[in-house]
């Protein structure tokens, strides 16, 4: 679904992703961990084009991306769900609002389509009463169920997740894992950068473990924690574990 | 003489009250109109500047946003009145009021620009890169997104460069118009008693802009109510 062929990304003069080849499949859960400025996250921004790669070649189902001009990536875009780490809510719209406005001001659905499929979404991430909530009422782990649900809303085929519980407290991790585990099991495609080993243990079909821009190993997530060669990644899950 | 009579001699004799009432009339169309264009043209030039500063497109009018910050916020107003009747409209034949509605509507811009623009940088990026994930263009997540949120931040900033407006109209009579401050400033040349004119002129002033400046801390006060929700 995804094939990365050659990708790099220099910021000015730092280089930041050298030569990143990766292929991701319908219905896999790509989970890349990593130590912090080993590029992960800039990888998945790469792949939405949030972040437009120095050189190398990206392409979704077989179209090219890389070289799309601003309005040929929309539709792209239209086609990836993204999760930050910040959630992004907007704030001044109510939840119900967050999770039609992109469906329905892009014509692909009319207001009372796209209400009916945000109940249904607010359903499935567990806050059917927090339609006319604002964000600012909702705790970090709602805020974060709620931008899944908001991502849903325009039907991706795939969803991109940059550290989605990095920004919460403890407490309220679990709910926004459970959430994207019910996700995957639903088949969904998905690329999740994080540090949840447990997450990346339970529910990942690959890990790779990224460091200084550079995919380093890759593997089912039963070999990669049971027996990794890389002496990097030995070292990482020394700390982290 | 007494209070009275003086009162009597500046403002009732010869209905002279009315040079006030005019007065004020014509300030307030001057800075009602000026706004408006004030407005057109900040929201115009910060979206162009934002735009450029954040995705490095439209370097061009960028260029030329810059330039007319920098001419109209580092000349004074009354030279730029001044330049627009005698030079830009010199051999036109157009009405004061509509000189003057320009000339403090293009100033004004440049203030609206630079409070709007901060507005604009001031909302995170990462409400840009969402709305740009779902799809949306620059221009929809400008629209429906990211400026609801920078109006609201700027709005009282907004309401107090309309206050400032309305006492910048007070140069006008540079150009002849006959505003408030003209309008004292033409009893007084008629009963050469400057202290009762003048004094009306400054109170009037004052309730005006007392006036909206309540009404700006009604809006303000509407518009923190929401945050805290």
């Amino acid at each position: 679904m995804i094939d990365v062929k050659g990708l790099t990304k220099k910021f000015n003069r730092t280089v930041v992703l050298r030569n990143i080849d990766a292929h991701i499949e319908k219905g896999e859960k790509v989970v890349i961990i990593g130590p912090s400025g080993s590029g992960k996250s800039t990888f998945l921004r790469c792949l939405n084009l949030m972040e437009r790669p120095t050189s190398g070649s990206i392409r979704f189902d077989g179209q090219e991306i890389t070289g799309l001009r601003e309005r040929e990536i929309d539709p792209i875009r239209q086609r990836m769900g993204m999760v930050f780490q910040h959630f992004n809510l907007f704030p001044h719209l109510t939840i119900q609002r967050n999770i039609t406005l992109a469906p329905v001001k892009l014509g692909l659905m009319t207001q009372e389509a796209a209400d009916k499929k945000a109940k249904e979404l607010l359903e499935r991430v567990g806050l059917p009463d927090k339609a006319k909530a604002y964000p600012a009422q909702l705790s970090g782990g709602q805020k974060q169920r709620i931008a899944i649900a908001r991502a849903l809303a325009m039907n991706p085929e795939v969803m991109l997740f940059d550290e989605p519980t990095s920004a919460l407290d403890p407490e309220m991790v679990g709910e926004v894992l459970s959430l994207m585990k019910q996700l995957a099991d639903d088949g969904m495609t998905m690329v999740v950068v994080t540090h949840e080993m447990g997450f990346a243990k339970e529910v990942a079909s690959r890990v790779l473990f990224m460091a200084d821009g550079q995919i380093l190993e890759e593997n089912a997530p039963r070999q990669f924690f049971g027996n990794p060669k890389n002496p990097r990644l030995r070292e990482f899950l020394s700390k982290v574990l | 003489m007494g209070f009275s009579d003086s009162f009597r001699q500046n403002f009732i004799e010869d209905d002279r009250w009315k040079y006030l009432v005019n007065g004020l009339k014509t300030t307030l169309i001057i800075t009602l109109f000026a706004v408006l264009l004030g407005m057109v043209l900040g929201f115009l030039v910060a979206i162009i500047r934002s735009t450029y500063l954040r995705t490095k497109k439209l370097l061009i009018p960028d260029l030329i946003c810059r330039l007319y910050l920098t001419v109209i916020r580092g000349t004074p107003v009354v030279v730029q009145l001044l330049i627009i009747y005698f030079v830009i409209f010199g051999s036109v034949d157009v009405s004061k009021t509509f000189v003057a509605i320009i000339a403090f509507g293009i100033n004004s811009g440049a203030y609206v620009a630079e409070i709007v623009r901060g507005g604009i940088m001031s909302i995170d990026v990462g409400q840009l890169e969402a709305g740009r994930s779902l799809g949306l263009n620059y221009r929809q997540t400008m629209m429906y997104i990211i400026m609801p949120q920078a109006i609201k931040n700027v709005l009282p900033a907004l309401c107090n460069e309309c206050i400032v407006l309305l006492k910048e109209t007070s140069v006008a009579g540079y150009i002849a118009i006959e505003d408030l401050t003209r309008g004292g400033d033409i009893i007084r040349s008629i009963t050469f008693a400057p202290f009762l004119p003048l004094l009306a002129v400054a109170l009037i002033y004052l309730v005006v802009v007392i006036l909206l400046t309540k009404l700006v801390g009604i809006l303000e006060r509407r518009l923190s109510a929401n945050d805290r929700r």
